[in-house]
């Protein structure tokens, strides 16, 4: 690890004014990727903030129609939350199935997003619950967040204060997780809400995406027949030494109809 | 049986202080005045060194030295324990393996540099101003492909891949037993390579003390005593009574602690040339690309019969990975502890062999829990129920027509081995019932239900532990000897200290070898300490690996109490003023039976130390006897196997729905110990079989070289297994055992691949590699439905 300067701010505001004021300044939320990249000296920083003491980041809260998780939230907190269960069991079932213990107890829904990995968990779920996430300085839909491996709509020095999601009538998650990191080889997160069907995927290609000719088989059917004869190309999708692309491709029909038949069972 | 004597399941002495994060291992020692080092690698497969300019690196903040090869230039290579002879009799090419790269580099992980700081991270920034002009070279990989003679060389001197071309049998007769016989089973497989990744990270600190030109190396190793004569006699120069070799506590090994590394020639020369300690850990990255590795076949075997299904002969054909570089014990590996178990658990007469040892520029290859022998009864088992599945035989009945009977031993193999007891059939029988196989069809019916295949998958498997004698190796290439040596040192006031070469790295030693003592002596067992690890204190002993401690180190100890006991008779004749003879050692007392005469076994390590009624004219006074204990034999522990799996046809996801293991290791001296000796080789097996991989990409990068990517089993990966023995003594050592920890690696794998195959032969898939990762498995079934 290359020396940095640890800053400790106590609210958003601070950590704002530490964010602009620093030469190279990055923000630490749970640390589980940015230290192991730190460590293996991938990754530097001027100063560290650690976003641990900003006590308006952390929470949950349940309003009209939408579930909101403050950034600093660890998955395990969102899985174990009776109010996440209650509105949307998808999302908690989708934090608990994270890593391990030790990663869900650390790692947290803003550090997610904002590393936007193309295996993470979290993007199917903005994606298929039609989620907003809120900033210090505005608000986007989750479609325009991730905008590719890595990237995301964040300007420079913005934080992710909050994720909206939207409840759904029904959703579930099913993923197929890489045997080693437990990340998703694929994920795909069904949704009936009032935006209408959504499959969303993760893992399978470089960034979250949904499959349109299953939310319009969905919109004619919701049943997992509907769309069982419908594969995706592989074509653009990732490939390793855990899954081909064509591999992915296939997962993300058998997935898509497991979510849907869980969704279904549970409507 | 007494409450802590053999055969009693004692809980581990040793817990208590690691459960409490109380053990002390070697990255848990610093030395006044430590400085720290880091090791510059290769990121590159194969590459020339044009030149390494350290002038920056050298004066950074904190940097004490650096050295690269040209300052270890008068420091010997890393040696080679074993010399493999060919086939036509020539010695096996052994090119120089220098601590710090000479001119080239020949793997990823390849040490160029050392950086010695004040801290470790002080190092580390000065290794990233090391600037290392490399010309890239073309990576030799493939095995098959490096043997050609359009390859390019790893060892330009050696001037081919082939490190031997090694054979057992002959193949003009057993050529013949296969154009006669009625049934031929081909297979070619791949044993694929897997990285040990032990616990604790390999770490070593030298120091060195001007005033007496003492050496010390603090290390993480399961043999200290190889280490000191290996690095002091062949690397350093250092004489034995010059250097002393200490490795602690050990956080798991599995063969890859056995190994002289570079890194320890490295910290001992460095903290001489410094005159302070030097300390290095590896962190976890760097495990991956510098411990040796395991297995790595390529390999094709064919098993001829009888049209009853009766062995006539068996073929093999290996090309056997030694990475870059010739590692400790490497070349022994895929011959003389893998050709002389092919025989397996059957009457086979005939048998031909031939390896081909190659270097690629890959981590090297040497011995890893099972060393040789999971990948004999890897393709033994796999063949036995391709034969099986061609002649329509039950996988059990084709083994039972092919089992050395119990009435055979001692039996001797067409693969030099003789096996002295055992009773394969019924270990077959017990695992038969436990799995209940019978009612196997039932449960297959209920999964296809469920829209799942199911599958079941046997495997008898035997293996070698406790490798001797000393004469017989030395005769096979080994340059060393493979006795053990244990002290008895009984204290004044009754307490016994055991000085053990043997090495326990998470095996249990503390307790079970305290067991041993205990039973033997009649003493309590917290009154009895096992010492191991250190040199200065313990007798020359060879370490622990190929699952000797019991049989080899345990008879050691044995033959030290025996000595023991001897001498106390001679004292307890004096006391009681009786004939030596007429003496007898029972449950703690030396007694004259028939009378009320006794002494307890404190009062005469008493009047040892204490000689004022003694015969000291003609014995010495003192209780301590040492003993070196050379093997008549191997020991053949062997058992059956039984895989239950569980195909999700739609994913390729494997699920082990039962596993049942079935052993014969002789006495077992704790089963708990034991069982839990079988747990872990079963999940190591199952990992193998399933999850653990070593990838590289073309130009030789380590594609799986974190856990993000190397499949480590967890517990949710396995079932509860059901873990039996059956016992057939061994007839060579005073205990009676023949050694369990290397059994559960070596039976599992074939159990579970002929699981998956049998899973998997309505969907019309006949051969799956390991590991069965759900992408291959998707990926077979898939390839079945198209052709
Ligand atoms: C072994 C292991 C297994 C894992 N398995 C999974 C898995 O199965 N599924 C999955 O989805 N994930 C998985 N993860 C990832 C983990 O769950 C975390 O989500 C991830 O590490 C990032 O969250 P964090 O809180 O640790 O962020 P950090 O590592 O602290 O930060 C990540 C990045 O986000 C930035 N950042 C953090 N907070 C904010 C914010 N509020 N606003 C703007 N930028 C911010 C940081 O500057 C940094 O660049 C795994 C991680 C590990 C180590």
């Amino acid at each position: 690890m290359y020396s940095f300067d640890y800053k400790s701010p106590s609210s958003l505001s601070e950590a704002v004014a530490m964010l602009q004021s620093s030469d190279d300044g990055l923000l630490l939320a749970g640390g589980h990727t940015l230290l192991p990249t730190m460590k293996q000296r991938l990754a530097s920083a001027s100063d560290l903030i650690d976003l641990g003491g900003v006590s308006e980041l952390r929470g949950i809260s349940v309003s009209g129609d939408a579930v909101t998780v403050g950034a600093m939230t660890t998955h395990a907190e969102v899985a174990a939350s009776s109010d996440v269960r209650g509105a949307i069991s998808a999302l908690a079932d989708l934090a608990g199935g994270i890593g391990d213990p030790q990663v869900r107890n650390a790692g947290t829904i803003g550090g997610s997003i904002a590393n936007s990995d193309p295996s993470a968990d979290y993007p199917a779920a903005l994606v298929g619950l039609c989620a907003t996430v809120n900033t210090n300085s505005r608000s986007i839909a989750a479609e325009d967040f991730f905008t590719g491996m890595f990237e995301t709509a964040l300007a420079e020095n913005e934080i992710i204060t909050s994720v909206s999601f939207h409840i759904p009538k029904c959703a579930a998650y099913c993923k197929f997780p890489n045997p080693a990191s437990r990340y998703a080889i694929v994920g795909v997160m069904f949704a009936d809400c009032s935006h209408g069907m959504r499959v969303a995927v993760t893992g399978a290609g470089p960034s979250v995406f949904r499959v349109s000719e299953m939310e319009s088989a969905l919109a004619q059917s919701c049943a997992a027949s509907s769309i069982a004869d419908i594969s995706i190309s592989a074509d653009g999708l990732n490939s390793d030494i855990h899954a081909s692309a064509e591999y992915r491709a296939h997962l993300v029909t058998v997935m898509a109809k497991r979510a849907v038949e869980k969704a279904c069972a549970s409507c | 049986m007494s409450g802590t004597g053999i055969g009693a399941s004692v809980r581990r002495k040793e817990d208590l202080r690691f459960v409490r994060g109380a053990g002390k291992y070697t990255d848990d020692m610093n030395l006044q005045g430590q400085a720290y080092a880091y090791i510059l690698r290769s990121p590159h497969a194969h590459a020339a060194i044009k030149s390494i300019d350290a002038s920056s690196a050298a004066s950074s903040d904190g940097v004490v030295a650096v050295y690269t090869s040209e300052d270890m230039a008068a420091v010997g290579g890393i040696p080679c324990g074993w010399q493999v002879h060919g086939k036509d009799g020539s010695p096996m090419h052994e090119p120089k393996h220098p601590a710090l790269a000479e001119g080239k580099v020949r793997h990823v992980g390849d040490p160029v540099a050392v950086v010695i700081a004040e801290s470790r991270e002080q190092a580390r920034d000065a290794a990233e101003m090391i600037d290392v002009d490399y010309d890239v070279l073309e990576a030799v990989l493939d095995m098959n492909q490096a043997i050609t003679d359009d390859s390019p060389n790893v060892h330009d001197d050696v001037g081919t891949n082939v490190c031997y071309d090694w054979a057992l049998g002959d193949p003009d007769v057993v050529n013949e037993a296969f154009s006669n016989a009625a049934h031929v089973a081909k297979l070619d497989l791949i044993n694929n390579r897997l990285i040990p990744n032990a616990i604790e990270p390999r770490c070593a600190i030298g120091d060195f003390d001007q005033a007496s030109g003492q050496y010390t190396l603090h290390t993480t190793s399961q043999n200290p005593h190889v280490i000191r004569l290996l690095m002091g006699a062949f690397v350093l120069g250092i004489p034995e009574h010059k250097l002393r070799v200490n490795a602690p506590d050990v956080g798991g090994g599995f063969g890859s602690k056995i190994y002289h590394y570079a890194e320890e020639a490295i910290v001992t020369w460095s903290a001489a040339q410094l005159n302070r300690p030097v300390k290095w850990t590896a962190d976890r990255s760097e495990s991956f690309i510098s411990d040796a590795h395991g297995r790595d076949h390529v390999t094709s075997v064919e098993l001829a019969l009888d049209e009853n299904g009766k062995f006539l002969a068996l073929r093999e054909s290996t090309l056997a990975n030694m990475g870059a570089y010739l590692s400790t014990f490497a070349p022994c590996i895929p011959t003389y502890l893998h050709a002389t178990l092919l025989a397996g658990q059957y009457s086979t007469p005939l048998v031909y062999c031939e390896i081909k040892a190659v270097f690629t520029n890959t981590v090297p290859v040497d011995a890893y829990r099972g060393a040789g022998r999971p990948e004999a009864t890897y393709l033994l088992e796999r063949i036995v129920q391709v034969a099986a599945d061609q002649m329509g035989l039950d996988p059990t009945e084709i083994r039972r027509r092919n089992f050395i009977q119990p009435d055979q031993f001692p039996y001797q193999t067409p693969v030099a081995l003789v096996y002295d007891t055992g009773d394969y059939e019924s270990s077959l029988n017990k695992a038969l019932e436990s799995s209940d196989y019978a009612g196997f069809a039932a449960r297959k019916e209920a999964s296809k239900a469920a829209g799942k295949l199911r599958g079941i998958g046997v495997s008898s498997y035997i293996e070698a532990c406790g490798i001797a004698p000393s004469n017989v190796v030395g005769s096979l290439g080994a340059r060393a000897g493979l006795y053990e040596a244990a002290t008895i040192r009984v204290n004044p006031t009754g307490s016994i200290s055991v000085l053990t070469g043997s090495h326990s790295h998470g095996q249990g030693h503390e307790t079970t070898f305290a067991q041993v003592v205990s039973e033997k002596l009649g003493v309590d067992i917290d009154s009895v300490e096992i010492v191991h690890g250190d040199t200065d204190k313990i007798p020359f002993g060879m370490g622990t690996y190929g699952s000797r401690s019991i049989a080899v180190g345990g008879t050691a100890i044995v033959n030290a109490l025996d000595k023991i006991i001897a001498k106390g008779k001679k004292i307890a004749a004096h006391l009681l003023e009786a004939s030596e003879s007429d003496i007898e050692f029972e449950n703690g007392s030396f007694v004259v039976p028939g009378t009320d005469k006794a002494k307890a076994f404190g009062e005469i390590a008493l009047t040892a130390y204490v000689p004022h009624q003694y015969p000291l004219e003609e014995l010495e006074p003192g209780l301590e006897e040492t003993a070196f204990y050379d093997p008549k034999n191997f020991t053949f522990p062997a058992g059956t196997y039984i895989c239950e799996v569980e195909v999700d046809p739609e994913t390729g996801v494997v699920d082990i729905a039962s596993f049942h293991a079935t052993d014969d290791f002789g006495t077992v001296i704790n089963p708990m110990i034991v069982e839990g000796q079988v747990h872990g080789g079963l999940v190591q097996g199952i990992g193998q079989a399933l999850l653990e991989s070593a990838a590289y990409d073309e130009n030789g990068q380590l594609l799986s070289g974190s856990y993000m990517d190397y499949t480590m089993p967890r517990a949710s990966d396995v079932p509860s297994f059901s873990v039996d023995t059956t016992v057939t003594v061994c007839g060579h050592n005073p205990l009676g055992v023949k050694g369990c920890g290397e059994a559960g690696a070596i039976g599992s794998p074939p159990a579970v691949i002929n699981a998956i195959l049998n899973a998997l032969a309505e969907v019309g898939v006949t051969n799956i590699d390991m590991p069965a990762t759900p992408h291959r498995v998707w990926q077979a079934i898939r390839n079945a439905q198209a052709s």
